[in-house]
């Protein structure tokens, strides 16, 4: 089962390797990872996509929690959470594909942010369903180039990470 | 007052009561060398990095203190690996101190450079690199509450040679604060109250000790449980020494060479009280069909630990000693002698166990390796420290000695690492300067860190090392016999090892040798009596095996005997 957790660790020089390879050393597996400063700088935020049954993510979230400089771990799955990620898209552009590009832009309520002689470049927000509905729909139409951020999660309501239990 | 970075290291060395260092020089290292010059630490020059790290474990393991290991960057850092692992995979208290080239080089594949925190990384509790020479005290502070806190463990600290030559103002902070970092002591109430219940209600309950009950000191609250409620207690190999091996209650160790009746106590158990233990392969045998009927209590102070290859019904996360202490409050209130009644069936088959199969071997004219151990025991009476090396002599010394104290049987039990013995036999020796040290050894170990007598003879470090010279990569060949035709691929030394008296004498240590089974108490008698490091070359069957043997990933009960 998928699951997103999201950590609060020190900002400090070596902790993204740690965690890396925290997963790689123990065989868990990564789907995606971001990582970000806080308002408060010494303390970075990450939310880590990951797969596994129950053992293994409780075998997760222990040895995340093991390591020193991690200073808390949520697992997400077990609240109501908010996740959003961003994908920019590299989409070829000729007389006949523009004004559809145009509209499936409009659709899922991206911009287009930059336009070259041949192509698009649209930017579009939302959760994994939604990229990927997007992605289907420009594929057929060529697309050259794409990136995506890899998740970034919150859980709902008015407590902030630091009040999870 | 300003400091150099160097003094910095020394004062705070001295803050954290540190007595002894075990080290080696290099260039990166040598602004913090010369200040040592004029140090009060006892500091001893091993032979090689690797054997600094088992030195300093050794001394941890035998006192408790934390072991501190001072070597220089690149080659002398890598060195330190294998004594890293094998520390991280015991759980022992080591503070590495590596010297790294300057900061405003580092990347730079500069001369003698290694990413030695890269290379650590995954081995060692935590480790530091030194940027800044403002944050090396605090750093330093940490790395010795992180050592010897929680669950213990290696801790490295990188020191860039600009760090060490500079200066600052030196404050040595009184407070840590890691907020990424509280482990847990006491135990849960609740959980702890459940445990006294779950084990009031059992028939067949057995203690389950491992390394944890050794790290905690919690040996003496384990005698007073199991003695108070008479319930039998197995340890695992490192938790020997946690229980006095000759009690009547003792099972002896469990697992794939375990005794035959403490694996079948295990295996029929109602009840596994697990203390500071983890559960490993080589205990558990085959995962799915280990200790079928019984319910588990799991005391551990690393809840990574708890339920990582068993179910656990009751887990306890916290110290084995405050937590032992509060079931032994909590029992003494209760009315227990109907349970300990109840319990006359359980020690009866026990018993029985025991009149069915007990561990021997055959004496004939050549020497026995048991008969080493077991005279080495008679003649020590269980006060020795002993240290092992791998293989089968690792075996013997843990099966025919008997331990009656926490913190005299130092063994590479998680890493399982060949060359251990003699430099651990070398660091306990510098705790105890006056108590008898014996390095159990086998001719394929002994030859991974044999330099190091040089270094027991310049300290004039009296330690004893028993070779059980069979000729062969015992345990090797013992698999090989077993499980490959007896096709003895690679594992045969006979006619390939050094003479180890001359390189005794060689050394300056004093060499000896028995071929014969009576010469064994004669020899190990003189050996005691000199003042100086002894190697004794025992001579032993060559194709001796070690028995009970559960095939790996056989379930615990289907023990192959002879
Ligand atoms: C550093 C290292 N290399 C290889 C091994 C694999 N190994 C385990 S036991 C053993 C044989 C040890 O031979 P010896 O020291 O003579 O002990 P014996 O089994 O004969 O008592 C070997 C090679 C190991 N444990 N450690
Ligand atoms: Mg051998």
């Amino acid at each position: 089962m998928r699951h997103v957790i999201t950590l609060l660790v020190e900002n400090e020089f070596g902790v993204l390797a740690r965690i890396a390879s925290l997963f790689s050393g123990r065989g868990f597996n990564i789907e995606c990872l971001s990582v970000a400063e806080t308002l408060d700088p010494t303390v970075s935020t990450m939310t880590i996509v990951t797969r596994g049954d129950d053992q293994i993510i409780e075998q997760v979230l222990k040895q995340l929690n093991k390591l020193i400089p991690v200073i808390k771990v949520v697992d997400l799955i077990d609240k109501d959470f908010v996740e959003r990620e961003m994908v920019l898209v590299k989409v070829s552009a000729t007389e006949k594909t523009r004004e559809e590009i145009l509209r499936i832009t409009d659709i899922f309520r991206g911009k287009v942010i930059d336009v070259g002689s041949k192509t698009y470049t649209i930017e579009v927000t939302g959760d994994e369903k939604k990229i990927d509905a997007l992605l289907s729909l420009l594929k057929p139409l060529g697309i050259k180039e794409l990136v995506r951020t890899g998740r970034v999660a919150m859980a709902r309501g008015s407590k902030a990470i630091t009040e999870l239990t | 007052m300003k400091k150099t970075g160097s003094q910095i290291v020394v004062e705070c060395l001295k803050k954290e009561g540190v007595d002894t260092l075990f080290y080696y020089p290099g260039g990166a290292v040598l602004p913090l060398f010369d200040e040592l010059i004029s140090s009060p630490f006892r500091q001893i020059l091993v032979r090689h990095e690797q054997a600094a790290v088992h030195a300093a474990d050794g001394y941890a393991r035998a006192s408790g203190k934390v072991g501190v290991v001072l070597v220089t960057s690149g080659p002398g850092a890598t060195n330190t690996v294998t004594g890293i692992a094998t520390a991280y995979m015991d759980s022992i208290p080591v503070v590495i101190l590596t010297g790294q080239i300057p900061t405003y080089l580092i990347g730079n594949d500069a001369f003698q450079e290694a990413d030695i925190i890269g290379i650590t990384r995954p081995c060692t509790k935590h480790n530091y690199l030194v940027k800044e020479i403002k944050d090396l005290s605090r750093i330093i502070k940490e790395a010795f509450y992180i050592a010897r806190s929680g669950r213990p463990g290696p801790v490295l600290i990188d020191l860039p040679k600009d760090i060490l030559v500079g200066s600052t103002e030196f404050k040595y902070p009184e407070k840590i604060s890691i907020r990424g970092y509280r482990p847990t002591l006491e135990g849960h109430l609740g959980q702890i109250q459940r445990a006294v219940h779950l084990i009031l209600k059992s028939k067949k309950p057995v203690f389950y000790v491992g390394g944890g009950i050794i790290s905690a000191n919690a040996s003496k609250e384990l005698f007073q449980f199991a003695e108070t409620l008479s319930i039998p207690v197995t340890m695992t190999l490192m938790g020997l020494g946690g229980f006095p091996g000759n009690h009547p209650l003792s099972l002896g160790m469990l697992g794939m060479h375990g005794t035959y009746h403490a694996n079948m106590a295990v295996m029929e158990s109602d009840l596994l009280i697990a203390v500071g233990a983890r559960f490993d392969d080589r205990v558990t045998g085959k995962l799915e069909s280990f200790a079928p009927q019984a319910k588990v209590i799991h005391i551990d102070i690393d809840p990574t630990s708890i339920s990582k290859n068993v179910r656990v019904d009751l887990p306890i996360v916290g110290d084995c000693k405050h937590i032992l202490l509060k079931m032994i409050s909590l029992i003494e209130k209760e009315d227990f002698s109907s349970f300990k009644e109840g319990l006359h069936k359980w020690h009866r088959q026990i018993e029985n166990w025991k009149s069915i199969y007990t561990m021997s071997y055959q004496q004939e004219q050549s020497i026995k390796p048991q008969y080493v151990i077991e005279k080495i025991d008679e003649l020590t009476k269980g006060e020795a420290i002993l240290t092992t090396e791998v293989g089968q002599n690792q075996m013997w010394a843990a099966q025919y000695y008997k331990y009656l104290k926490p913190r005299t049987f130092l063994t590479s039990g998680g890493l399982g690492t060949m060359g251990y013995g003699l430099p651990a036999a070398i660091g306990a020796q510098v705790a105890f300067p006056n108590r008898l040290v014996i390095g159990i050894s086998g001719d394929g170990s002994f030859q991974m860190n044999s330099q190091e007598l040089a270094t027991a003879v310049q300290y004039r470090l009296p330690i004893k090392v028993a070779i059980l010279n069979n000729g062969y990569l015992g345990m090797v060949r013992q698999w090989q016999e077993f499980f490959y035709g007896k096709r003895y691929a690679a594992s045969s030394l006979e006619g390939h090892s050094p003479d180890f008296v001359k390189l005794a004498e060689a050394y300056g240590a004093i060499g000896l040798r028995a071929t014969k089974p009576e010469e064994v108490v004669p020899i190990l008698k003189k050996a005691f009596s000199l003042p100086e490091p002894v190697v004794i070359d025992f001579v032993v069957d060559p194709e001796e095996n070690v028995y009970p043997m559960v095939p790996a990933g056989e379930p615990l009960n289907q023990m192959r005997l002879v």
